[in-house]
């Protein structure tokens, strides 16, 4: 049996938030331990000196103390989780300046997370998994190469896709509605194995990643179930031809967004989900549906028009739609609706995620929102860069699940 | 006898002087305590659930932050039920620090509201100084033994 993995909890709150029985549980589900580094009482003083900030929480304090003990090699851990009280701004500065500090000065994989007492370990298990993946399989995470014939089924909340990959070259793609999950993933693999003129034997090895992973990666026989965070940023790299080096990777997903800084193809920090739906694809296929169009012509719809036209800014996905409906009762065009239904959710995760994470090029947009081109453009007006959106984005789940998977085959 | 909150409320220093003098401190040690003695409740380590945090409101509203409220679940009551405080300022970590600076700045507030006995002191930083900070501790206390007696 493999050592467990060891993260270090930097936190302040989730004892007396009710939550931290539930990051137990996250980091158990994976096999890993959470600890808090130990460190003595004289270091915290020195250590919150030498960081600089100068905070009243003294448990910000011991988080700063603690960060720092890591980041000097004092203790021993696989990777970082920090996590603070959702709406403590004071916290939110700790949070994000500790983040930099030991991603800056560090190899340590770090998640950063803002919880409230309905915190559970299941909103927690995606990136504790991610963390325990970066330092358990390194080694996997450097492939950079497709081998033999392979399927990735991403089984997402909104869509269910399917690559099959032959010889480092995309042979087969499915997409399908996410209804019933097993149902609609039987669908996609099947239409990638008949555009791949393949069958189910010839497949050599299976990965699965997305929301419904678990359940899918058992009914398949998968040999690699994976969370999306390092699938995603793998994928995404490796169909924009950058495995080396810095980029950014942003997924605007239909239930959550993740924003990852990677480097080499490994995740080293990130942030999943936003704090509402108004930032999410769901708010973008609302719009579609009230505007009377397809999701594919949203985007467009939306290059046509102007955002600026229409006040939209909300942080809630009812407001928003109502932002929506007043505009098109008062008058506006069905475009500068578009527009600014693109340009307010680019600005949420804007405000909301990226600011947790460094931003450095490339920006690679992925997942099925990066083929809806208002909100690219304007996601790159807010970054001031152009970004990369690579071929079959849309897939990137299923094409990192296949590439990874590659390394499952047997003899390998 | 009476019921005194010390601040911070887990100094055991602080404590002590309190029942040294004769009265009952109420500290951290004493909210935690039936937390952690409580059967069947199994959030490690203090035994805290998300329900505190909601009995939290009573003190602090929604919007603040979770953590905050959790700790006003165990800080409240006492705070109700004390009859005087002892409240150090600036005091060092290892005196007895408290995690989280926003419930500080509450807890201090709502004791200074309470119309209770106050001794507010600062926190010694020689040897001088920490013989006048006990003797005024002791002086406060007895004063309140006085009351009592009236």
């Amino acid at each position: 049996m493999s050592r467990k993995v060891r993260i270090a909890q930097l936190s302040c709150g989730p004892e007396y938030s009710g939550v931290q029985k539930e990051i137990y549980e996250a980091a158990e589900s994976v096999d890993a331990e959470v600890f808090f580094p130990d460190i003595a009482l004289a270091d915290v003083e020195r250590a919150v000196d030498a960081f600089g900030l100068d905070v009243r929480s003294a448990d910000l304090k011991l988080m700063i103390a603690r960060g720092k003990a890591l980041v000097e090699g004092k203790v021993d851990a696989d990777g970082v989780f920090i996590g603070t009280c959702f709406r403590c701004a004071e916290a939110a500065i700790v949070r994000n300046e500790l983040r930099r500090y030991i991603h800056e000065h560090s190899r340590l994989p770090v998640v950063s997370y803002s919880f409230t007492e309905r915190t559970t370990s299941g909103t927690l298990l995606t990136r504790m998994e991610a963390l325990t993946t970066i330092a358990r399989r390194r080694a996997l995470l450097a492939r950079e190469e497709q081998t033999g014939i392979t399927m990735g089924v991403d089984s997402g909340s909104s869509t269910t896709k399917a690559v099959v990959m032959k010889d480092n070259e995309i042979v087969g793609t499915g997409w399908h509605p996410t209804t019933e999950v097993i149902k609609s993933a039987e669908s996609a693999v099947a239409d990638a194995l008949e555009m791949a003129g393949l069958t189910r034997e010839d497949i050599q090895a299976i990965g699965t990643t997305g929301y419904g992973r678990f359940l899918i990666g058992k009914h398949l026989g998968a040999d690699l179930i994976q969370e999306e965070l390092t699938v995603n940023s793998k994928g995404a790299v490796y169909l924009a031809g950058h495995q080396r080096g810095a980029s950014t990777v942003i997924d605007i997903g239909g239930m959550d967004n993740k924003a990852i800084s990677v480097l080499d193809g490994i995740p080293g920090t990130f942030t999943m989900g936003g704090i509402c739906a108004g930032a999410s694809g769901r708010f973008l296929e609302m719009t579609a549906k009230r505007l009377g169009v397809d999701i594919t012509e949203l985007g467009p719809l939306a290059m046509k028009g102007m955002g600026k036209n229409v006040p939209m800014n909300s942080y809630c996905i009812v407001f928003g739609t109502q932002s929506l409906v007043n505009a098109l009762a008062a008058g506006s065009s069905r475009e500068d609706v578009a527009a600014a239904a693109c340009h307010s959710v680019a600005e949420q995760v804007f405000e909301q995620q990226l600011q947790e994470i460094d931003i450095k090029e490339p920006v690679i947009m992925v997942g099925g929102t990066s083929l809806i081109e208002g909100l690219v453009y304007a996601m790159g007006q807010l970054l001031q860069t152009e970004i990369v959106v690579p071929p079959h984005s849309q897939y990137i789940g299923a094409v990192g699940s296949a590439l990874l998977a590659s390394g499952f085959i047997k003899g390998e | 006898m009476a019921k005194v909150f010390i601040y911070p409320a887990t100094s055991l220093i602080l404590s002590d002087l309190v029942a040294r003098f004769g009265h009952k401190p109420l500290g951290a040690a004493l909210g935690i305590r039936e937390r952690i003695q409580t059967a069947g409740v199994d959030s490690p380590p203090l035994q805290i659930t998300p329900e505190e945090p909601k009995r939290g409101l009573k003190y602090a509203a929604v919007e603040v932050p979770s953590g905050v409220r959790g700790r006003m679940a165990i800080y409240g009551p006492l705070l109700e039920e004390a009859e005087a405080a002892v409240i150090v300022t600036d005091a060092d970590l290892a005196f007895g620090c408290m995690g989280c600076a926003r419930t500080d700045e509450l807890i201090l507030f709502t004791l200074r509201q309470s119309g209770i006995p106050i001794l507010e002191l600062k926190y010694p930083t020689n040897e001088e100084e920490g013989v006048q900070f006990v003797a005024a501790v002791r002086k406060f206390l007895a004063g309140l033994e006085k009351e009592g007696e009236a």
